[in-house]
């Protein structure tokens, strides 16, 4: 466990914000405790510092996982958002997307959404904007990322894809081990 | 519209709704016994002659006394007189039963190739209409009916005229008072009476000698001579049931009397090449009977070792289940409960999940499953959160409820220890062998994600599960490590739960792993036990007594074998300041306090066992314990002698296990030691075989001394050396302690810090260039060593701090650093 540099720092935030906007201040003020990032074998764990304190105890190797993952960087500092941060990502999300009940299975094996499968969206969002996938009956089942504006959707065809897969939860099945 | 229609519930309608509808036939019980309510079927003007009837008979009663005392017996041609008037009676009885008209002429067909046989009968036949009477040409081929019927039941008629004559006494009154079908006469009716009397004459007759009722044939034929044919079948029918009644109670009988001659195959015979498994399985019932009442049932001569003997191997035959398992599970269970355990652990348990209380609600999880097809139903009263699943459409480990984690998948058992457990708000909770993470989940829900979760598991390849559904179900207050349980107080302690879900040999789901069966054996639960028993010390050692809410351990296994629980705990129990609690469960059958020769602790009862069979979830076993002290009872010396003896206990059971342990402590002993590490993993490797008791010790005190040395003292040493003689090797002890001494003196005064383990390291390190005198003084310091080592736990009373490990470890490769040229000045002044 150990800080997260500057670099890799802003990256986590700018990624975070693209996500969930200006609701990143709510993941670092928390009335319950301090929370914080810590960087562990390249994932980014987002824990309670009382937690995190305990967890020193454990040696490097032999600590497997504290807290929440929420992804993991790449070697040229790139950050990747694994499922396990949909905890924290869907309450918080500013840009939702919902998936009609007959495409939530398809979604849920990693397809991206095409307009017939798009139930609801949220207006005003644009091109490339970070979104969170829904079912119907408000399940969050993942995140991607808008291939269209909201705009451009109403107008979209329906075979065009209108959400690009990023991460859903099928892959709790599909990933496990590359996962963690 | 949008009517949400319940069908199931619904009267269907249609056309003949307002019709009155047929009510489902009603059949008549078959019994034996007169039937009583016959008067019920009365039409009302048989009613009314009923009445009349009742009164004419007293009359009557009191005349034929009369009579009796002036007449002797009636001719037989009177009888022939009143016959008829009997049959009429009899055929307005016969005809209140309901009756199969249709059945008349069948039986005529039927039967007529015997009509003419009975001779007799057929003069006393007489008219037998139920309206007109009065024809006679009519009655005769009636009369013929009859008489076959009867020809037919002679070889039936049994224990039937008990019925007939019941019937007849009342019938004969009955034609008294029919009136208009024929005139009545007094000499008739006394006639009648008479009648009545031998028949009743012939009765007793025929209760004498029941077996053979060929003599009372024609007896008989009088008064089946007065019965409607369908009747008569009707007679027929229920005699032929009574009789096979009675020879079903005859075989059985017989296979009882059987049974009680069961042969037990001779020792020597060869049975099973030819058995098949019906054969065996008629084999254990017929043994289990005899075990149930052995004095009984026994064969002379043979002993019931032998019986349980054959038994077992039938069982383990039949089921397929290795002896030494079988063996086990007969001394557990009684023998009836063992074959229901058995038969119990052939079929899978239901399915069930638990609902993930973090996210959601067990009715709005159920409500949504049910929308995906699946058939589900609370499990239980003792969970809230459980739910157990009949079928499903869908498969349950992927739909996107299960996705999202709004449940888990997880036995009925499962949920056991850690209601058994019930964790606080805010603890610190560790759960010592976490993988998959169903109870760990389960224990961060109860807590509602407070307080802090430690998850551990020895495993790396599971520990991904347990991250994996973590995080699905949602959990942040975990922390989740792949440590070795049985050194998790070195890590850390002070925990205000520990639930320990033990690595066990997995007997009681066999269900789910049928291979358990065929591949357990002695040494298996030798192994498992000993692991448990150290898992469990070291449960405790981490739990604080301290702790305000909490001080609370509990043990489970999924195993039924007592040495695998009750004997645990009980090692526990003596070893450490733990009481038993109960569960706050409030099934399953209390905790073995007895178990062959054993006698475990009597609060063992306080534990609870769950079975397949009386339970319907895995075989498990979960004791609570409450921790009321930290102090260890027992000396810090016995503490080792124990962890070595348990240590031994798993290493000799287990070789490769052994070396695995052992490269561990290498590897805590000389992980940052790079440059010494190949060297030092070559050596041993290569001195492996050769290694002794004694120099295995000596690695694992050296471990601990690292630990300690910073406090420890060497001068200290020889003071202590009397308190703790070794029995094995007292003579050479004193000795080299003395050489120790100097030695370390010496060296205490080139290096500032004491080295107790490397008096030992020093020899093994010189032996390349002189191997001979080296291994001599390798014997003599490892012998040295003991002595040394012993005072460990003496000196690691000080405070230490485990945390500081790294530290000492860092000090300690520099120690070594510098020990190595040390040590080649040594030899070298020592020549």
């Amino acid at each position: 466990m150990k800080r997260l540099t500057e670099e890799r720092t802003k990256v986590l935030f700018e990624k975070l914000a693209k996500y969930i906007g200006s609701n990143v201040q709510q993941l670092i003020d928390r009335p319950d405790g301090t929370y914080c990032f810590r960087e562990h074998k390249d994932r980014v764990y987002y824990v309670s510092e009382r937690i995190l304190k305990l967890s020193e105890c454990f040696g490097y190797k032999q600590l497997v996982c504290v807290g929440t993952c929420f992804g993991k960087f790449s070697k040229t500092n790139k950050l990747k958002f694994h499922i396990t941060a949909l905890y924290y990502l869907a309450p918080y999300a500013q840009y939702k997307v919902w998936v009609k009940p007959s495409f939530e299975q398809q979604y849920l094996y990693g397809n991206h959404i095409p307009k017939s499968g798009l139930g609801r969206i949220t207006e005003n969002a644009g091109q490339y904007q970070g979104v969170v996938v829904f079912s119907m009956n408000d399940l969050a089942l993942g995140f991607g990322v808008l291939a269209r504006s909201t705009t451009e959707c109403k107008t979209a065809d329906p075979l065009t894809t209108v959400c690009f897969h990023q991460s859903d939860i099928g892959e709790y099945i599909r990933a496990e081990d590359s996962l963690f | 519209m949008g009517r949400k229609a319940e069908y199931s519930e619904k009267q269907k309608k249609g056309p003949g709704r307002k019709a009155r509808k047929q009510g489902p036939p009603s059949f008549p019980k078959k019994s034996f016994a007169p039937l009583e309510d016959e008067d019920k079927k009365l039409t009302h003007r048989q009613k009314q002659r009923m009445v009349k009837r009742e009164q004419k008979k007293v009359v009557q009663k009191a005349k034929l006394k009369e009579k009796r005392a002036q007449q002797p017996r009636k001719q037989k041609k009177y009888n022939s007189d009143s016959e008829p008037e009997d049959e009429v009676a009899n055929q307005q009885a016969g005809s209140s039963e309901e009756e199969v008209p249709q059945l008349v002429p069948i039986k005529k067909q039927k039967l007529n190739g015997t009509a003419a046989t009975n001779s007799k009968s057929k003069k006393q036949q007489k008219p037998s209409k139920p309206e007109s009477d009065e024809e006679p040409e009519d009655e005769y081929d009636e009369s013929d009916n009859e008489l076959d019927a009867d020809s037919d039941d002679q070889e039936e008629v049994d224990g039937e005229e008990e019925e007939m004559e019941e019937l007849d006494g009342e019938e004969a009154s009955d034609d008294d008072d029919d009136d208009e079908a024929q005139v009545g006469k007094l000499d008739d009716l006394f006639a009648d009476d008479d009648d009545d009397e031998e028949e009743a004459g012939s009765e007793e007759d025929a209760s004498s000698d029941d077996e053979d009722g060929s003599d009372d044939d024609e007896d008989d034929d009088d008064e089946n001579d007065e019965k409607l044919p369908i009747e008569l079948a009707n007679k027929k029918l229920k005699k032929r049931l009574a009789k096979e009644a009675k020879m079903a109670d005859e075989e059985m009988q017989m296979t009882v009397d059987q049974s009680e001659v069961f042969q037990l195959p001779e020792p020597g015979e060869e049975f099973d090449a030819e058995m098949s498994l019906q054969d065996v399985q008629q084999r254990i019932k017929d043994i289990t009977q005899v075990l149930t009442d052995f004095a009984k049932y026994r064969q002379e001569g043979r002993s019931r070792s032998e019986y349980v003997d054959q038994l077992r191997r039938d069982l383990c035959l039949y089921y397929s289940y290795n002896e030494f398992l079988m063996e086990k599970l007969m001394d557990i269970f009684k023998l009836s409960d063992l074959l229901e355990y058995l038969e119990a652990s052939e079929v899978a348990r239901p399915l069930t999940i638990r609902t993930n209380s973090l996210k959601t609600r067990r009715r709005d999880l159920a409500g949504a499953l049910i929308n995906r097809g699946v058939n589900l139903d609370p499990l239980g009263k003792w969970t809230n959160v459980g739910l157990v699943i009949f079928n499903s459409t869908v498969p349950l480990g992927a739909t996107p409820e299960y996705l999202a984690g709004h449940y888990m998948i997880q036995g009925a058992s499962s949920m056991l220890p850690v209601i058994a457990l019930a964790p606080q708000e805010n603890e610190r909770v560790l759960d010592m062998c976490s993988a998959p993470g169903g109870k760990g989940s389960h224990i961060a829900a109860v807590m509602k994600n407070t307080g802090v979760l430690f998850a551990n598991d020895s495993n790396r390849d599971r520990i991904k599960a347990v991250v994996a559904n973590f995080h699905r179900l949602g959990i942040v207050n975990a922390v989740v490590s792949c440590e070795d349980a049985t050194k998790f107080r070195n890590i850390m302690t002070g925990f205000d739960r520990v639930l320990l879900d033990a690595p066990c040999t997995g007997t009681g789901v066999v269900s789910k792993d049928p291979s358990v069966k065929t591949t357990k054996s002695e040494i298996d639960v030798q192994r498992c036990y000993n692991l448990q028993r150290k898992l469990l010390l070291t449960a405790i050692d981490c739990v604080d007594a301290k702790s305000s809410t909490g001080g609370y351990i509990v043990y489970s296994t999924c195993s039924v074998l007592p040495e695998e629980n009750e004997w645990v705990v009980d090692y526990a129990l003596k070893k450490r300041n733990v009481k038993l609690v109960p569960l706050g469960i409030d099934f399953g059958e209390p905790g073995f306090t007895k178990f062959r020769q054993h006698r475990y602790h009597p609060s063992l009862n306080l534990s609870k066992r769950f079975y397949p069979h009386t339970n319907n979830m895995d075989g498990f076993y979960v004791a609570k314990l409450k921790k009321f002290s930290n102090t260890i009872p027992i000396t810090k010396e016995e503490q080792e002698a124990d962890e070595k003896q348990l240590d031994e206990a798993i290493a000799a059971e287990e070789p490769e296990a052994s070396k695995a342990t052992d490269n561990e402590e290498d590897k805590e002993e000389g992980q940052e030691a790079v440059q010494d590490a190949p060297r030092k993993t070559l050596g041993k490797r290569a001195g492996k075989p050769t290694l002794t008791d004694v120099e295995q010790d000596l690695k694992k005190k050296k471990l601990e001394q690292s630990k300690t040395k910073y406090v420890a003292k060497v001068f200290e040493k020889p003071v202590k050396v009397p308190k703790k003689p070794k029995e094995d090797k007292p003579t050479p002890a004193a000795p080299e302690t003395a050489t120790n001494g100097k030695k370390s003196e010496k060296q205490s005064k080139k290096v500032e810090q004491p080295e107790a383990q490397n008096n030992g390291q020093s020899p093994s390190k010189k032996t390349p260039p002189q191997p001979k005198p080296a291994t001599k003084l390798t014997e003599k310091l490892a012998k040295a060593k003991r002595v040394d080592v012993d005072e460990v736990p003496l000196l690691e009373g000080k405070p230490i701090k485990k945390q500081n490990n790294l530290k000492n470890k860092s000090k300690q490769i520099g120690q070594l650093k510098k020990s190595k040229p040390m040590a080649g000045k040594k030899q070298k002044f020592k020549k």
